[in-house]
């Protein structure tokens, strides 16, 4: 094992253009054996997968016959697929409906535990509890949940109010809003967590400089707390929409895109070309359709930032 | 919503308008002095908190949150709970009647020994145990090259392992599928299917945790490493016996995340490893369901709920620190 003098690591260092040797002995091989791994399972579960994929929308393949060339067909079979404007509306759907109902309640909640004074270690541990619970075993536990008869769990609770028995994933209008509230039941402890970590980082002086100027509690709140969460809300904003609009597990379990298609999903219907064809995968149409999702997302992705930089800076 | 379940797809770290919040500032491990704890405050100042109105109210928000948070947080899983040991007829006609008809501690050993949710939880565990492996060989032996190493290509290495954050993990579904099938070199008669190294290789090509360890690397004290060096350490000496130490808590976050990702992970394992026998529990779960009575089903819920939940209690202080450091490194 050689060792390098420390002078020789430092990325300022004038560029050794040595041969092979001198590369050698001044310890090239041990950092390439530390680099490995990491170039192994990047190169071939990351980098390559993702050029493949552009490759293969242009691609018919089915793994038994070789690769074929067809152009823009995947996308066109796949623009012309009735089931798509469906997916995506229910798509949309699904992150409207989770930015209306998901959003501000972890902000809420967040500013809410960060003002009391004593419980605050148990109020974040009780508000991660769902976090923690496997998705897959809370989707099927609320699936028990939402039993459609007078005698199901929510209904039973509904009824103590006297509300009356509810069809839940059943019928196609309530089935979407009730994957929503279970995802937002799973996923709002690591918002609160995350924004109470932010809320730690305001500045007292603000508040002290506030309340000099006579600010009360509310304004205090709107002025002070709020413009200083800006930034996490902008990406906490983008995270939300970015996941939500790759939502899967949810209608994967709990509907299976049903009834009558109303939680199909663009995800889902990527699935479907993929591995749930009886004509075998169309791994054509399913990379077609994830790449253009991707690029969606990375337009939407850039947009976003460029408006919310330009908010910032005003 | 879903943040910390779907890797970071576009998320341009640089492009956040303020400066990340918690991690780059504030020391890892968690403050104990009560000093510093005091000086903090929040919106509602002391002065407030002497009014009898802001008082009274003051006493309402930890009721609401005590209510709201015990019902959202805990309920459920009392529930489930209570129903892995209540009979079938039961928890259909009176969800919330406590035991009428008394216990059945036997939904247990029936999921247990009768559905095999005995063999599934140990493929849980072995799963788990193989990515978390992976993932922190793959970290930091990657993060000591980037951050302590530092070859000539690393600065290349580094965007090449960053800029795969922005792709959101839809698009490697299809080919990376297809790479298990038909890996490269081995070809189809070693195809990956139903085997472990499926799930454990892929999650190892983390660039979160790469960045996470990174980052931690960058900030440790050069002074040490230098003089580690001048004593005649070699590489593998300072990574193992100062680097690796001195990183404890990025280590412990990085494990929490790789157990708990790989105890979640549905859909992947779901295609790679088709054979029931090496199923995990989440795949498992779902499919059984339609051949197991609700009781037994309710009590394989709960079991496979136990261990992460285990997890949660006994080292609380990582999970939170990671969720808020995750949060800290999206911003």
């Amino acid at each position: 094992m050689t060792l390098a003098s420390p002078d020789r690591r430092r990325p300022d260092a004038p560029s050794r253009r040595g041969t092979p040797l001198t590369w050698l002995r001044s310890g090239g091989l041990t950092r390439l054996a530390f680099a490995l791994p990491m170039i192994l399972v990047f190169a071939i579960f990351s980098w390559t997968p993702i050029v493949r994929s552009v490759v293969m929308s242009f691609q018919r393949t089915n793994l038994l016959t070789p690769a074929e060339w067809v152009g823009l067909d995947n996308f066109e079979a796949v623009l012309n697929d009735p089931l798509l404007g469906t997916a995506v509306v229910n798509t949309l759907y699904f992150a409207a409906l989770a930015l209306v109902m998901g959003f501000p309640i972890p902000i809420l909640m967040a500013v809410l535990m960060s003002e009391v004074k004593r419980g605050k270690g148990i109020y974040s541990a009780l508000a991660y509890l769902p976090v923690v619970v496997p998705p897959v075993v809370a989707v099927l536990l609320w699936k028990v949940f939402y039993d459609a008869s007078p005698d199901g769990v929510f209904n039973t609770m509904l009824g103590w109010f006297g509300i009356g028995p509810q069809p839940w994933l059943q019928s196609p209008d309530m089935a979407m809003p009730s994957l929503v509230i279970e995802a937002t039941w799973a996923a709002a402890g690591g918002s609160i967590i995350i924004y109470l970590a932010a809320l730690l980082s305001v500045p007292p002086e603000l508040y002290d400089a506030a309340e000099v100027d006579g600010a009360s509690i509310w304004r205090k709140a709107w002025h002070v707390t709020l413009p200083q969460l800006r930034g996490v809300i902008f990406v906490m904003l983008i995270l939300q929409i970015l996941a939500t609009a790759q939502i899967f597990l949810e209608p994967f379990l709990f509907t299976g895109g049903g009834p009558n298609n109303s939680t199909v999903t663009v995800l889902l219907l990527i699935y479907r070309y993929a591995f749930q064809n009886s004509l075998g995968g169309n791994y054509g149409m399913a990379t077609a359709l994830s790449v253009m999702l991707a690029l969606f997302l990375a337009v939407l992705s850039f947009v976003y930032f460029r408006l919310t930089n330009r908010w910032s800076q005003s | 919503m879903t943040a910390d379940t779907v890797t970071p797809a576009a998320a341009p770290s640089a492009a956040a308008p303020e400066p990340a919040p918690a991690s780059s500032r504030r020391p890892l491990r968690r403050r104990r002095t009560p000093a510093l704890t005091d000086s903090e405050r929040g919106i509602v100042s002391d002065f407030d908190r002497r009014q009898p109105r802001v008082r009274r109210t003051m006493r309402g928000v930890h009721v609401f949150l005590a209510v709201t948070l015990v019902a959202a947080g805990l309920g459920p899983l009392l529930w489930l709970a209570k129903a892995a040991v209540t009979p079938t007829q039961d928890t259909l006609r009176e969800p919330f009647a406590l035991w009428p008809n008394g216990i059945d501690w036997e939904n247990l050993s029936t999921a247990w020994n009768d559905i095999h949710i005995d063999q599934y939880f140990f493929n849980t565990i072995v799963i788990a145990a193989g990515a978390w492996a992976f993932q922190l060989l793959v970290a930091t032996t990657g993060a000591y090259t980037l951050s302590v190493l530092r070859p000539r290509y690393a600065r290349v290495l580094n965007s090449l392992v960053l800029a795969t954050l922005f792709i959101p993990s839809v698009v490697l579904l299809v080919p990376l599928y297809l790479t298990i099938v038909d890996p490269p070199l081995l070809g189809r008669d070693h195809s990956l299917l139903n085997n472990y190294l499926a799930v454990w290789l892929p999650m190892a090509a983390n660039a979160f945790n790469i960045l996470l360890v990174k980052r931690f690397f960058d900030n440790l004290p050069r002074e040490v490493i230098e003089a580690a060096q001048t004593d005649g350490a070699g590489p593998f000496r300072l990574f193992w016996s100062i680097i690796l130490p001195m990183s404890r808590p990025i280590l412990g976050v990085v494990s929490v995340f790789a157990i708990i990702a790989a105890w979640k992970d549905f859909l992947w394992p779901l295609l790679v490893l088709p054979d029931p026998a090496v199923q995990p529990l989440s795949v498992r779960l779902p499919a059984v369901q339609s051949q197991t009575e609700l009781d037994v089903f309710l009590a394989a819920l709960a079991i496979a709920t136990i261990i992460p939940i285990a997890m949660f209690l006994i080292f609380q202080r990582v999970f939170l620190r990671s969720a808020g450091l995750g949060g800290a490194v999206k911003g």
